[in-house]
């Protein structure tokens, strides 16, 4: 596989959020607006990129029985840096974000990807992979947050569009649910044309 | 009398799964059958009762003692997945037919963000001990009543006619948001 297969699986064909249903939570959770939805996938994706960084480089000297254990403990170290920087450098998204960053550190998809591909790959595989994926679901998180922003709140990226409010539906847990569904609808559709 | 608001705030107004989005991926995942759907819960109520007690006394004991919280998600979730190991060990030697129930489950509920989201927010509310206990117990039962009547939905769903494009996930999502909207009638009880 090149690079660039690599690099671009993880947003349509190996979709986290779309396709594998990997990292739902923080999906559903944070996607209110589109700029929540994209500073939790970009947080996610340095702790991707960082722990499949690290599990590649240690993956020869990991015991097999305690392999899990130890991605647990090297995902969770990212995600401290994480909470705690940005804790000191964007207080209002991280208020945003709530419980969901510390969960970073259970979302399925990071320690699958430490699995499945970081500790069977030599290091510029991994950090590639890490990258795609995590972008991938950064995408997934933007056109959720996107969508449901503008027919929740009618507005953008924060720049309202309409006047008066949206569809609130869409804002609230409800809308979360559905508006996944029906994307996941759309993906299926266009996936099934391409293929 | 604040035991009573913290479990109909958690069970109903707060659901964990409808309203928090927590435990998703067993809520879609093992939702198809209600007997699985049951196993899954008595195996969650399990880990999260105890687990919470566990991270209570870590963070007032060990985290917040020597001035180390910056260290209680790699604590937590350290401890959850050793705890939910030895719950396995345990239930092998002391009840097998239990272990037959729940074993499955319970390497799954590791990654279950439910339990450690539960846990940090006890700490978060502030909780004491009994509270802690009652507050996890109760959002268990959420995530239960949740996740059988759900299971109990998409058994019906199997007999539906649906565009291809809709079969299984998508329309399991699109069902998944109307129940969130009838629970969310219970919003303004507490």
């Amino acid at each position: 596989m090149t690079q660039w297969k690599n690099f671009t699986k993880g947003f349509f064909k190996e979709n986290a959020v779309f396709v594998l249903f990997l990292g739902l939570c923080p999906t559903l959770g944070v996607t209110n607006s589109a700029i929540n939805g994209m500073g939790m996938g970009l947080a996610t994706t340095f702790v991707l990129v960082g722990s499949n960084l690290v599990v590649s480089l240690i993956r020869h000297w990991i015991p097999d029985k305690v392999r899990i254990p130890t991605f647990i403990v090297v995902i969770a170290s990212f995600v401290t840096i994480v909470e705690l920087s940005m804790q000191a450098y964007l207080p209002d998204l991280f208020d945003e974000l709530g419980l969901f960053i510390p969960l970073i550190v259970v979302n399925c998809l990071i320690l699958g990807r430490a699995e499945a591909f970081a500790s069977r790959h030599n290091l510029a595989s991994a950090i590639v992979d890490g990258l795609g994926m995590g972008l991938g679901f950064t995408m997934a998180l933007v056109l959720l947050g996107g969508v449901r922003e503008i027919l929740g709140s009618g507005s953008i990226f924060g720049l309202k569009f309409i006047n008066g409010d949206g569809i609130l539906l869409f804002v609230l847990a409800p809308g979360a649910f559905i508006a996944l569904g029906y994307m996941i609808v759309l993906i299926n559709k266009i996936n099934k044309k391409s293929a | 009398m604040e035991y009573i608001i913290i479990i109909i705030s958690a069970v109903f107004v707060n659901n964990i799964v409808l309203a928090k989005f927590l435990g998703i991926c067993p809520f879609i995942g093992v939702s198809n059958k209600v007997e699985t759907a049951i196993g899954m819960t008595g195996a969650v109520t399990f880990v999260m009762v105890i687990a919470t007690i566990v991270t209570y006394l870590i963070q007032h004991y060990v985290l917040e003692k020597f001035g180390i919280g910056f260290l209680q998600t790699i604590m937590f979730i350290l401890v959850i997945a050793s705890l939910v190991q030895m719950v396995e060990i345990v239930l092998k030697r002391v009840s097998i037919a239990l272990y037959q129930a729940l074993g499955i489950f319970l390497p799954l509920i590791t990654t279950n963000c439910a339990v450690l989201g539960v846990a940090i927010l006890a700490v978060q509310n502030d909780y004491n001990l009994l509270e802690s206990v009652v507050f996890s117990a109760a959002n268990a039962l959420g995530f239960g009543l949740a996740l059988v009547t759900f299971s109990g939905i998409r058994e019906q769903l199997d007999l539906l006619d649906l565009p291809k494009a809709m079969e299984g996930v998508p329309i399991a999502f699109v069902v998944a948001g109307l129940l969130a909207m009838a629970f969310m009638g219970f919003a303004g009880i507490v």
